[in-house]
């Protein structure tokens, strides 16, 4: 009976999967993922590929956010600028695997754009730069019609790789998830460098970290623009899945979806972004569930789904914040141990 | 000449529509200036306060005066309970928890007026008579100028409040200083949660101020946050810079539309907040922040 993880090296102490049974599990839930188009309904792959989709812009925030404490409101507006961007790269040919990269890169530089000047304040004051950064993209996004088609949005050519064109969510389902998953594993290493360790000490008191010897502009930009990156990879993929988007699609309440999601999930933590992004998305579907179940019986319900939707999401930041704030990554941790040490109690 | 008074015009509308504006920059200066805290649901607290408003004043056909007194007194209930159940519970943790709690009590708020009211605007009663004047060639609503004297009258007895009344100095000490006013026997809890009722009451005669000049409904909500660019130039803890700051927001506001165009209403208030936060990050009479470790 297995009652702990311990460790006779540092190398050990830093490994990303601490167990063989945790490296176990982890295969098998890869390969139920790498099946899934098979298995999956049509309904299912497709939510695969939202929450895919939702993961890489959460996992970016994480960073920014959960990792350096920098409160950005304006995470959907470089998901906007991603997806414009990868729009312009597959008309002029460009194929996905460098679009992507691009589409992440040119979100990173507006988001240093909105970052460099906005580092002057920090806390709430940023958070509300950030806020009127999400308002100047999106009248951009609204009014510069030459370059994002204005209201009527954009159209993006299919994916195709070795000519193979990636349309269809069980084709998509991939690309999301490979993006995902390095994207994923980069985050989870960043946290054990240097550089995310200088995240973390910025995140917890930065006057101390300066004095420590971090550059705090610098890495202050770099946290931005690194969750920027993430935003516009994830607006690339979103672009791709849907095939065509407008400006309504980037709205400040996205900006506060990822926000929530990772309070729920756990801030700070790979895992959480995964679960906080996963359990966010899921929910407003469940409640759509449950009102066409009961449709039957009270067909009022129907009309109140999107703010019964708005009361749960309320509820569910308030309720994570007050109960748990260390979220979803906490609650498993804690079903874990208990697993692990059961017979005995912590 | 015209061009003088389509610029006279323009002025006195921004300069008459600064009043509301002020009333809800003030209901978050009086929050943050309180309690630190910046509340984001200080749009769906209005938007409330609105809709019990059209209730009392459409539904029961309560005079308006009436009507208006009881969604005060709804709303002081409903910011008494925000502030017991969620921001006392989360007092002291990071900015971060602080600022979704008000997020998350907008969408909760903002659900549940929907769920209540519904999505369609709601004809409501003038909380006062509409006519418009003429000064020559400048024609004013009337209820523009009746708006501003309202809120020039409230914002001046809160003025007032503050400086003279014994609970009003309560609240500025603890304001400036939580812990030495708790030695110097000031029941910070009661002052905290005043500053909250007081903060919903200004933002319900806004809400109600606006929903009398037209209909109500949850769009409302919205306008309180392009309210931020007046609240960040007058400074987030200062209620002399609300008051300075949002004549000026509402004049430049009105010259923009006026002269450039009504598309640039959505993003001007932006324009200004990202200009001040670079260049004056504490606002025109808010005090800077020193920070210790």
């Amino acid at each position: 009976m297995r009652i702990g993880v311990f460790f006779e090296t540092y190398r050990g102490e830093e490994q990303l999967w601490d167990s063989p049974a945790a490296k176990a599990w982890l295969a098998l839930f890869a390969l139920a993922m790498l099946l899934l188009p098979w298995w999956g309904s049509d309904y299912i792959v497709a939510m695969a590929c939202i929450v895919g989709i939702h993961l890489v812009a959460t996992l970016g925030l994480n960073i920014t956010t959960g990792g350096a404490g920098l409160i950005s409101l304006s995470h959907a507006a470089f998901m906007g600028v991603g997806c414009y961007a990868v729009s312009w790269f597959a008309r002029w040919g460009l194929p996905f695997y460098l679009a992507l990269p691009l589409a992440g890169m040119l979100a990173a530089l507006i988001g240093m754009l909105v970052g460099l000047p906005s580092l002057r304040v920090k806390g709430m004051y940023f958070a509300i730069a950030t806020l009127a950064a999400h308002f100047v993209l999106g009248f951009l996004f609204r009014e510069w019609t030459p370059v994002t088609g204005g209201p009527r949005g954009v159209t993006i050519p299919p994916a195709s790789l070795f000519g193979l064109e990636l349309t269809g969510d069980r084709r998509m389902f991939y690309l999301i998830y490979a993006c995902a998953l390095a994207l994923g594993i980069a985050a989870a290493n960043l946290g054990r460098s240097y550089v995310g360790r200088a995240f973390i000490a910025v995140r917890d008191r930065d006057i101390s970290a300066e004095i420590l010897g971090v550059d705090l502009l610098r890495t202050k930009v770099l946290a931005f623009m690194t969750g920027a990156f993430y935003a516009g990879v994830a607006g690339g993929l979103l672009g791709y899945f849907y095939g065509a988007i407008t400006s309504e699609y980037f709205t400040f309440s996205l900006s506060v979806f990822y926000l929530a999601a990772i309070i729920v999930g756990g801030m700070g933590r790979v895992l959480g972004s995964v679960l906080g992004a996963v359990f966010m998305t899921l929910v407003p579907e469940c409640l759509r569930l449950l009102s066409s179940a009961t449709s039957a019986w009270m067909p009022s319900l129907a009309n109140l789904l999107l703010p019964m939707g708005q009361v749960v999401f309320g509820l569910l930041i308030i309720g994570f914040l007050i109960l748990e704030p260390h979220g979803l990554a906490q609650i498993w941790a804690r079903i874990r141990r208990t697993f692990h040490l059961w017979p005995f109690r912590t | 000449m015209t061009d003088f008074y389509i610029f006279l015009e323009f002025t006195l509308l921004g300069l008459l529509s600064s009043g509301v504006a002020a009333l809800i920059a003030l209901s978050f200066v009086l929050v943050y200036k309180g309690t630190r805290v910046v509340n984001f649901a200080a749009g769906e607290v209005m938007m409330l306060g609105a809709y019990c408003y059209y209730t009392a004043a459409a539904l029961w056909h309560w005079p308006p005066v009436l009507a208006l007194l009881a969604a005060l007194a709804a709303v002081a209930v409903v910011s008494t309970c925000i502030e017991a159940l969620v921001l006392r519970a989360l007092a002291g943790q990071p900015t971060i928890s602080i600022l979704m709690a008000t997020i998350g009590l907008a969408s909760l708020l903002h659900g549940a007026v929907e769920i209540a009211w519904g999505q369609d605007p709601l004809e409501t009663p003038a909380l006062l008579p509409r006519m418009p004047l003429n000064f020559g060639e400048v024609m004013i609503p009337g209820a523009a100028i009746g708006n501003f004297l309202l809120a020039a009258a409230l914002i001046a007895a809160l003025v007032a409040f503050f400086r003279y009344t014994q609970t009003g100095i309560a609240m500025r000490a603890t304001a400036s200083d939580p812990v030495t006013a708790a030695t110097l026997g000031v029941d910070i809890r009661s002052s905290q949660r005043l500053t909250w009722i007081l903060s919903g009451t200004t933002g319900t005669v806004a809400g109600a101020l606006i929903a009398g000049a037209g209909s109500v409904s949850p769009a409302l909500a919205s306008t309180a946050l392009s309210v931020f660019a007046v609240v960040i130039l007058g400074g987030l803890d200062s209620v002399a810079g609300v008051i300075l700051a949002s004549l000026i927001v509402g004049w430049l506001e009105s010259l923009t539309v006026g002269y450039v165009g009504g598309k640039m209403r959505d993003v001007f208030p932006y324009l200004v907040v990202l200009v001040i936060l670079v260049v004056r990050p504490h606002g025109l009479l808010g005090t800077r922040e020193i920070e210790r470790l």
